[in-house]
């Protein structure tokens, strides 16, 4: 199977966001970066089903948007395993809204004619969780979303899809399509040290965003980034750990009245 | 282009979830005619359910092929309802099925999904949360098209007038080949039989990511113990394997609201808020004094919870003492 798994570059969940001075973005300055994480287990279920799946031509290629620093997630992507890789080269993805994104993916996909589209479900960092499924739509493939777990079969796939409150149901839908992926579904792979050395003789095709010629308007546009309104007045317990917990221990017996 | 739809679900019971009429009260925000949408295979039962409860105009998309729910089926049905009324806005509750099917409904009128709305101010400028809760972003709708929405579970409490008379129920047949539903949906089913049921339980103690292994799970444990609490964590746990699936509270796991709950190491992503927030008192223990779960929060201490969770535990003893 030829599978292409779309992977985003997002600011690492630990690291402190701060909003820049435009206010509409984020400071990158000192910001860590990771591979958005169910975009991590998207990766990790194309290079189990390549495995599981070892006839001749199987092939995992990864793509992503971004600016020229992130390679980083691409470099991740080849070291754990992927074969090669697609990066389209924006300085300005944060002014592209999903369907702009999924509209440069589409473009640089399209000529690979993959049996599997894999994407993350939602991102880290921006959560509009739609990419995947408008490029299924622009590629005009069947998908499903919020999918744990991935089985070929003998006429296409069959997918274990995650719903609401502890239910699930299998789907089964005919290749070429798309899927995005749930986090938890499986257990992420380290890169190895002869991964990581492989890695750096892998293909990287850079390609200038601009020359795909899908360049669209967003027509959701972020305005403002803020600081989020409190939903509580939130008293702040201070003091060592002890003098905190004493504290609570006090609230919690006269103010809640559960001890 | 006039008015605006809101296009609800029924659940397996043929009713209507409170999210529906949350994202009708949402509606209202936005001014204009609006026209509640049900679709189905039989949806009289929900259609007659809205209709008694607000909109002026309820319009009933029935096709066979529309049960089960696959994202083709309703992508067609709409796309051809969407064309014969011309709205403004188009306005979706923000569920696992809306998230399934609209991005790509938005994407045939090159439209995108402004999703998992929160607020709604005067523009109207939409906000919605980005980075894991950390900020918040304010989104306008540009260029000539239909503006495709989906609001927050909780976000809009539910506000609607008392309707003079019951709404009329307009239907509408969309065309659908079975040739274009290209998935096949399995029945629905549950991995295990629940065997903890946390929605009744008065206290609870979660444990998210800041416990960091398996190996620190007793700190929270003896917590719970102390305070005779039912033991849940957020989703990272459970994947791990560290807790089972049935302990977990958020959007994929149980809705809890107990007299208590202790976020101890949980940041307060929205997928866990909305498991959560109902919560009558939420006490929040994390070490990032910008973690959203302290906007959520009646009390909150900035630590390690490896040093207060434990100093909790010990007063919780001897205040029971």
């Amino acid at each position: 199977m030829k599978i292409i798994v779309a992977i985003k570059q997002v600011p690492d969940r630990d690291s402190q966001v701060r909003v820049d001075a435009s206010g509409k973005w984020i400071v990158d300055t000192d910001l860590q970066y990771a591979m958005n994480e169910s975009d991590a287990h998207a990766l990790e279920e194309a290079l189990q089903l390549k495995e599981k799946t070892a006839e001749a031509g199987g092939e995992v290629i990864v793509v992503t948007a971004g600016a020229e620093s992130a390679g980083t997630v691409i470099r991740e992507a080849l070291a754990k395993g992927a074969d090669r890789a697609i990066h389209i080269l924006a300085d300005d993805l944060p002014s592209r809204d999903s369907f702009g994104v999924a509209s440069l993916l589409a473009a640089a996909v399209k000529d690979e004619k993959p049996d599997l589209i894999l994407a993350g479900l939602q991102s880290e960092d921006l959560g509009n969780g739609q990419t995947g499924v408008i490029l299924a739509e622009l590629l005009g493939l069947p998908h499903a979303t919020l999918i744990l777990n991935v089985e070929k079969t003998d006429i296409g796939l069959r997918v274990k899809r995650e719903l609401e409150e502890g239910w699930f149901q299998n789907i089964e839908l005919p290749t070429p399509a798309l899927l995005t992926i749930q986090s938890g579904g499986n257990k992420l792979r380290y890169a190895t040290l002869m991964g990581i050395k492989r890695a750096k003789t892998k293909e990287v095709r850079q390609v200038a965003a601009a020359s795909l010629g899908a360049d669209v308007p967003a027509v959701a546009v972020l305005e403002q980034i803020t600081l989020p309104k409190k939903q509580k007045s939130t008293q702040m317990l201070s003091g060592s750990p002890k003098e905190a917990a004493a504290a609570l221990v006090e609230k919690l017996r006269l103010e809640v009245h559960v001890l | 282009m006039s008015g605006i739809l809101v296009i609800l679900q029924q659940r397996s019971d043929n009713k209507i979830a409170r999210i529906n009429w949350e994202a009708l009260t949402a509606t209202q925000r936005l001014g204009g005619d609006v026209t509640a949408v049900i679709l189905g295979a039989d949806v009289q039962t929900a259609a007659a359910e809205i209709a008694a409860k607000a909109p002026s105009k309820v319009i009933a998309v029935e096709h066979p092929l529309l049960n089960p729910y696959t994202a083709d089926g309703f992508v067609a049905a709409l796309h051809q309802l969407i064309e014969s009324e011309n709205p403004t806005h188009i306005v979706f509750p923000h569920t696992y099925q809306v998230r399934d099917y609209a991005p790509a409904l938005a994407a045939r009128f090159k439209q995108v999904l402004i999703s998992d709305v929160t607020a709604i101010a005067e523009g109207p400028v939409f906000t919605r949360s980005i980075m894991q809760g950390r900020l918040s972003a304010n989104y306008r709708h540009a260029g000539s098209g239909p503006c495709f929405l989906s609001v927050q579970a909780g976000a809009f409490p539910v506000d609607l007038p008392a309707p003079a008379a019951a709404a009329t129920v307009t239907p509408f047949a969309p065309t659908i080949d079975a040739a274009q539903i290209r998935t096949k949906p399995g029945e629905p089913y549950r991995a295990t039989t629940q065997a903890v049921d946390l929605s009744s339980a008065q206290l609870i103690v979660g444990v998210g990511r800041g416990i960091k292994s398996q190996e620190n799970l007793p700190i929270v444990e003896e917590l719970a113990a102390a305070l005779g609490a039912e033991l849940a964590a957020s989703r990272p746990i459970c994947d791990n394997g560290w807790l089972p699936m049935e302990r977990q509270v958020g959007s994929s796991g149980q809705t809890v609201a107990p007299k208590l709950y202790i976020a101890a190491g949980i940041s307060g992503a929205i997928q866990h808020l909305v498991g959560m927030k109902g919560s009558q008192c939420i006490v929040a223990i994390n070490k990032d004094p910008d973690a959203p779960i302290f906007e959520v929060a009646d009390y909150g201490i900035v630590g390690d919870l490896m040093e207060v969770v434990p100093a909790i535990t010990a007063a919780v003893k001897a205040a029971k003492q």
